[in-house]
């Protein structure tokens, strides 16, 4: 198994962190991982991505140009990246300020309003795991238990009295995916 | 198994400096490596195990600390990225014409000049043949991997008081950025001051009555003393040559086209070659892991069963050189490279390769 993902949206959507919780996740699971993140420039324009691959065998190359699943959380990313995930793969977004839904008739394609949820209980700082919560419905790629320990490497030890909130934020993610278009 | 991590590849320098028992870090930020003294500030290490962290009014101050405290006999390491490695280029000279030990990391970025904060390995040569004046070389090694940022220090350090020489490791941009798993090595203590002196007899750490001063200079005057020294230093390397050369074959048994490629570069690579195999090409890859000593008799051995070869660099055909002067001229050598910054992709490389090295 190798899943390869991008995730993509503004810096301060906790692109990068959804990133790294998911990677530790993989790594408590006894996966290989890796984590590479736009930096640099492109991330002081405003952008922020990150690639995460978790695979059972060595990792080759870190830096890919088409991916299993692609997370997008703005226009910018949809529109750079919609056309790299692979024939077949998985597109989520969260349609909150999307002006052009995606188009892609060979992927599978699913809306989640996480941005929308997480103002309404207003906790804007679960709306990443929100996200990744309908991601790992979709691909369980890592147990509930391995996620705890991922948060728990992840977050720092202040952060910690938060992770059942964040448990919880994913569970309600799985409740929010919608499909939008199914290839299959 | 010793302690396992998701930790970015600057981290893992950092990390790894700490368990190595090195004594002093002296550094002066610039991206993309500032992780590696953000590290150590904030782990602390001047308050578990006594290793000096300072950051240097710049790369010159901070290379001739590094001078310093080898000239001592502790352990220290540097690391910076491109430009600021040039700044140190005389340091550097002067570390391997004095046969100190010491580590410098650099974590390269586009150039030349100011140029890019993205990864490259336009370094290369400067690395491999010497940036600073004079007959010398340091060992080269290039990790692929932030597993092997970890443990490159570790041998980089082991190295360096073997040979009395500076160590380079020549990382990128990506690979100090990335994060991956890293299982840690076990934590070796700082040597005490008895262990330090038994270690390095010809530091200048004090002299007992037991013994004249200790001398660590670069200069001699008399021709004939400085072409002793070039003779010791020359035997040195050609030890190097004979003892240090590491490398990493991957499917080259069947190989009929070899890819060539180091670091990041030879990651892509390995998933162009995973890409290629499932095209029915048998493709193989040659990962050096000392850029100096080169491995030339194993890339030798290897370019001469196949049909051609393609060497894979984040910069304009650098390493390629010495891959031709290793291989000779019967078979086909081409190079891919991209520059600047630019990452070349898997479908990239695999694209070269048919268009260059199979249908060219």
């Amino acid at each position: 198994m190798t899943e390869e993902i991008i995730i993509a949206g503004f810096g301060g959507q906790g692109v990068l962190s959804m990133g790294k919780i998911l990677a530790y996740s993989g790594v408590m699971q006894n996966k290989e991982v890796s984590w590479m993140p736009s930096y640099g420039p492109e991330m002081r324009g405003g952008t922020a991505n990150v690639t995460v691959i978790i695979s059972d065998e060595r990792i080759s190359s870190p830096i890919l140009n088409s991916f299993d699943t692609a997370i997008i959380l703005n226009q910018q990313s949809l529109d750079k990246f919609e056309k790299s995930v692979k024939p077949g793969g998985l597109l989520i977004y969260d349609p909150n300020g999307i002006t052009r839904n995606p188009v892609r008739k060979d992927i599978n394609i699913y809306s989640i309003e996480a941005a929308d949820e997480a103002g309404k209980r207003g906790l804007a700082k679960i709306f990443n795991m929100i996200v990744l919560g309908g991601f790992l419905k979709l691909k369980p790629l890592v147990a509930p238990e391995n996620i705890r320990k991922g948060l728990e490497k992840s977050l720092p030890a202040r952060h910690h009295a938060l992770i059942p909130e964040n448990e919880k934020a994913i569970e309600v993610g799985k409740e929010l995916l919608k499909p939008v278009h199914l290839a299959t | 198994m010793g302690e396992l991590r998701l930790m970015k590849g600057n981290e893992a320098v950092a990390e790894a400096a700490i368990r190595a028992g090195c004594d002093g870090y002296f550094g002066y930020p610039i991206t993309p490596q500032s992780e590696v003294m953000e590290y150590l500030m904030a782990e602390r290490p001047f308050e578990r195990t006594g290793m000096v962290v300072l950051q240097a009014e710049s790369e010159v101050a901070a290379i001739n600390m590094l001078y310093g405290g080898a000239g001592t006999g502790k352990m220290v390491l540097t690391s910076s990225s491109s430009p600021g490695i040039s700044l140190m280029q005389e340091g550097l000279s002067y570390l391997a014409g004095a046969e100190l030990p010491a580590v410098i990391v650099n974590i390269v970025r586009g150039g030349p000049g100011l140029g890019t904060i993205q990864p490259s390995q336009a370094d290369y040569f400067q690395a491999v043949k010497g940036g600073g004046h004079g007959d010398y070389r340091m060992l080269v090694l290039a990790p692929a991997s932030v597993q092997e940022m970890c443990d490159h220090v570790k041998l980089a350090f082991d190295k360096a008081f073997e040979y009395r020489t500076p160590v380079m490791i020549l990382s990128d941009g990506a690979i100090g950025q990335m994060m991956e798993k890293v299982v840690l090595f076990d934590h070796i203590p700082r040597r005490t001051d008895e262990e330090l002196i038994k270690q390095c007899p010809w530091a200048s750490n004090g002299r007992p009555k037991t013994r004249n001063h200790n001398i660590v200079t670069s200069l001699d005057l008399d021709p004939a003393g400085q072409e002793r020294v070039n003779l010791k230093l020359q035997a040195k390397y050609r030890e190097m040559e004979k003892k240090e050369v590491l490398f990493e074959e991957v499917q080259c048994e069947d190989a009929e086209y070899l890819i060539v490629a180091f670091g990041l570069s030879a990651r892509i690579c390995q998933k162009a070659l995973d890409l290629a195999r499932a095209k029915g090409i048998k493709v193989g890859l040659f990962r050096p892991i000392t850029l100096f000593p080169f491995p030339a008799t194993q890339v030798s051995n290897v370019g001469n069963r196949v049909k051609g070869i393609l060497v894979v660099e984040m910069n304009a055909g650098q390493m390629i050189e010495d891959v031709k002067l290793s291989v000779g001229c019967k078979v086909k050598i081409e190079h891919y490279g991209r520059f600047g910054g630019i990452i070349p992709s898997p479908d990239e490389v695999l694209n070269a390769l048919e268009q260059q090295i199979i249908g060219g």
